[in-house]
């Protein structure tokens, strides 16, 4: 393999976790106000087909996009009733979504099932774009990646650098405290959700108008993400930087299966296939093994300064869900 | 700030939980309000501090001017503010960010400026609080102080505490004491809501008395401890004589046993019990005891020597043998480990009856339950859930959850947050067993309750533990310097 093949194949990577990154931050952010939005897997189906079917009529590729955030901010609307205004089970709510979206996805999206449809375009940045490497990988790509980029960066700086991000923060946590510090604990719940929702709505249209152009219903290998993403929201510790992480993880795992085949030709295909998922779950465990009890007692018993250093950087990778996570609030 | 109730009504449906309180405290007092579980206290509270409103025509007057307080971040505005018997901050975060939630300002909070702001303050008080560190490796004692510099620096002129001492230090209680006569000295207004006698006493200008709703009473220092008493139970209570043990057979012995977890190590205790046998483990939060009641209960390993319980060895045996060879445990924490939320009272019952068959027999539950709540003096249903229960009632449940016959409990902080009364009616019941040839062994953080209940302690500091004291020939100042530390040379320490 030439340096040149591997390169184009990375940059690849990052374009195609692109639709994962956005999935993964809505959620994260959903979850972080305490809603769990189980729904993404067929939020991520439905959104891919009306984005499409959007552009399709409308020929204008920006108007496929918003289709699908409005889709997927709907969607987030009817979990944020269910559970915040009556209350109901989140899981239950969420489930039954998934698996509504994805079947009218594909009985709304049969007419348009193989159409030619417009596709983004890659934009490289002048400059920037021409730099050795580091241009390839990432300066050559098309908007929506680099709107995953930048994506990253703002959750990260909403959740922990600003004062709404604390107080959000705050809220999934112990929403009573948020609430006694003047927070409108269900109406931010709300617009939690509804957001969190709408970028995960992106994730669809990310597929259907560039990384997998088109709609090709139940072959669109589509179904099945949401999941993957879900997971990747909880292994990343509602994190959007370890999140991020996760994804790229992901893309990179689903990529290396795909160059390695032809080398490991004993190896039956499947094997590659699946070989991302199982792995991509013990490197997220690995990096969650600050939670571990034995790891605690192994530190106890190390040299002082070794153990302040250790345990400081175990308990910054540490991650645990928020304590209200799916808990509906009543201020008394 | 001059704070003047008026006409302050609450109903809960039916249940009347503040009748008519009136209530004048001048700015710069240190207000005790006393009363036992249910007086009404914390709704009248919860009225103050803005979670609840008060039935029409209540009044708050504040330096004068009548107000209206809609929520606690609006009480926080008119300088009302309040420190939960449960801290209410955020445990998986920061000290600093716990701080600085909540205050209004720009879109990028500039933590260096608040870093600044919080030194000050917890300079002033000598507190030491470190911003980086997280607050659920903080002590209760400290996440108190944390919310005291919190509202402070949010402009709070009236600070409301509620039940502040249950579940810190004594040296933390005293550095709070000293933290809040000196807020008093600068104007603030101190409201202290308290069931502790001793701590009123200690520290307020004048009490307040709430039974069934009512102010029944208002009193300045000095105070008579028997008017508080019957004025918060309408009638005189004692604790009693001291009843000493008529010890018998030896039930529990420990021979050279070591114990150890991520931040202790307890070496070479021996320890023997009788039947009818209390004994009282004393300490600050954290220095072994817990882990100490634990082994005993076979939920800790040993890391070496034997435990024997009735002459059978039980080392290294599962908590399920301890439980059948008669030790029963009643963690501090009732509805996290030692009853079901959401069961209600005859599914507990049933749950602990030796099992019959798979299916349940309702009627003959709920018979047991209808006998356990009357002979326990529980004031709920059979049909009440655990979680609906005031703490007193939710302690004698478990209290009525041990099984019978026993040859050993071990209890964790029996009557924290509990009433005299409460308190003197578990022991009653706990001496009872005793009498019966159960042997008592039990943690608690109050002095006097370990020295009027058990025939003899151990002290724990640091991993360190006592040689067995024998609690009768005990001060409560002797107890409290061993307790931090001091004393320990004399004591003959071959454990340390």
């Amino acid at each position: 393999m030439t340096q040149e093949t591997i390169l184009i194949g990375l940059a690849g990577v990052l374009a195609s976790a692109a639709p994962v990154i956005f999935a993964v931050l809505g959620e994260t952010l959903s979850e972080r106000a305490g809603v769990i939005n189980l729904s993404m897997n067929g939020t991520i189906l439905l959104s891919a087909m009306g984005g499409f079917a959007a552009a399709y009529n409308t020929d204008n590729i920006v108007l496929g996009f918003l289709a699908g955030m409005l889709i997927g901010a709907l969607v987030a609307l009817v979990v944020a009733f269910a559970s915040i205004t009556l209350k109901q089970s989140q899981v239950a709510v969420g489930f039954v979504l998934a698996l509504t979206c994805r079947d009218l996805s594909y009985f709304l999206g049969n007419p348009y099932m193989g159409e030619p449809g417009p596709r983004l375009q890659a934009a490289p940045i002048p400059v920037l774009g021409e730099i050795p490497i580091l241009g390839q990988l990432f300066f050559r790509q098309d908007a929506i990646t680099y709107l995953s980029f930048i994506s990253i960066f703002l959750a990260w700086l909403w959740i922990f650098r600003t004062r709404p991000g604390l107080m959000l923060q705050g809220i999934g946590e112990k929403p009573a405290a948020a609430f006694i510090r003047g927070a409108n604990v269900n109406l931010m719940r709300y617009v939690y959700t509804v957001i969190g929702g709408a970028l995960i709505g992106l994730a669809g249209p990310a597929y259907s108008l560039a990384i997998r152009a088109g709609w090709m219903g139940t072959i669109s290998g589509l179904d099945g993400i949401g999941w993957i993403a879900l997971s990747i929201t909880i292994f990343g510790g509602w994190n959007p930087s370890r999140a991020a992480f996760g994804a790229y993880l992901f893309a990179f795992l689903q990529w290396l299966g795909l160059v390695l085949q032809p080398v490991f030709t004993q190896v039956p295909s499947q094997v590659l296939q699946v070989a991302p998922f199982p792995l991509m779950i013990l490197t997220l465990l690995l990096v969650n093994i600050g939670n571990a009890e034995w790891v605690e007692r192994t530190l106890a018993a190390m040299p002082e300064t070794t153990r302040k250093i250790l345990s400081k950087a175990l308990r910054a990778m540490r991650a645990s869900p928020p304590s209200a996570l799916g808990v509906p609030f009543e201020s008394e | 700030m001059n704070i003047e109730l008026k006409n302050i009504h609450k109903h809960f449906g039916k249940v009347h939980a503040n009748k008519n309180i009136n209530l004048a405290i001048p700015s710069g007092t240190i207000q005790g309000i006393l009363g036992e579980n249910g007086a009404g206290k914390s709704t009248l509270m919860k009225i103050l501090s803005g979670f609840i409103q008060a039935d029409a025509g209540g009044e708050i007057i504040l330096d004068g001017k009548p107000v209206i307080i809609h929520s606690p971040a609006d009480a926080i505005h008119h300088g009302v503010g309040m420190l939960h018997q449960d801290p209410l901050d955020f445990p998986p975060m920061r000290v600093l960010d716990n701080f600085l939630l909540g205050r209004s300002g720009g879109l990028f909070p500039n933590r260096t400026t608040v870093a600044r702001d919080f030194k000050l303050l917890a300079e002033q008080f000598d507190f030491s609080l470190d911003p980086d560190s997280y607050v659920d490796s903080l002590t209760v004692g400290e996440r108190q102080q944390l919310e005291i510099i919190r509202l402070l620096w949010l402009g709070a002129r009236i600070l409301i505490l509620d039940e502040p001492t249950t579940g810190i230090s004594a040296s933390q209680k005293t550095k709070l004491f000293a933290t809040l006569k000196k807020l008093a000295e600068q104007g603030m207004t101190i409201i202290f809501v308290s069931h502790k006698l001793e701590d009123v006493e200690h520290l307020c200008h004048q009490a307040a008395v709430l039974r069934a709703g009512e102010l029944v009473g208002e009193i300045k220092t000095p105070y008579v401890t028997s008017k508080l008493v019957e004025m918060m139970f309408g009638k005189e209570i004692t604790l009693g004589e001291r009843q000493p043990a008529q010890a018998g057979e030896v039930v529990l012995s420990f021979t050279n046993i070591s114990l150890e977890d991520v931040r202790l190590k307890i070496k070479n205790v021996d320890l023997q019990v009788r039947a009818g046998e209390v004994i009282g483990l004393a300490g600050m939060e954290g220095s072994g005891q817990g882990m100490f009641i634990r082994a005993c209960a076979g939920l800790t390993r040993p890391v070496g020597g034997r435990v024997q319980l009735n002459g059978q060895d039980l080392t290294g045996k599962s908590y399920h043998t301890y439980k059948h060879a008669g030790v029963n445990f009643l963690p501090a924490a009732r509805l996290e480990e030692g009853l079901v939320p959401g069961l209600n009272l005859t599914d507990h019952f049933v749950l602990a009856e030796e099992p019959k068959g798979v299916f349940i027999d309702r009627a003959a539950g709920q018979k047991l339950a209808e006998d356990r709540i009357q002979s326990f003096n529980i004031r709920g249903t059979p049909l009440s859930t655990v979680e609906s229960l005031s703490g007193g009632n939710q302690q004698r449940a478990e209290l009525a959850l041990l099984q019978s016959p026993l040859s050993l409990v071990l209890l964790e902080h029996p009557t924290r947050g509990l009433d005299i009364e409460s308190v003197i009616y578990i022991w009653g019941k706990l001496k009872e067993r005793c009498r019966q040839g159960a042997s008592i062994i039990f943690i608690s953080s109050d002095l006097e309750e370990i020295l009027q209940y058990s025939d003899r302690l151990l002290v724990f500091f640091s991993g360190k533990v006592s040689q067995p004291i024998d609690a009768a020939a005990t001060s409560v100042e002797e107890l409290g310097q061993l307790i931090g530390g001091k004393g320990w040379a004399n004591m003959g320490d071959e454990h340390a």
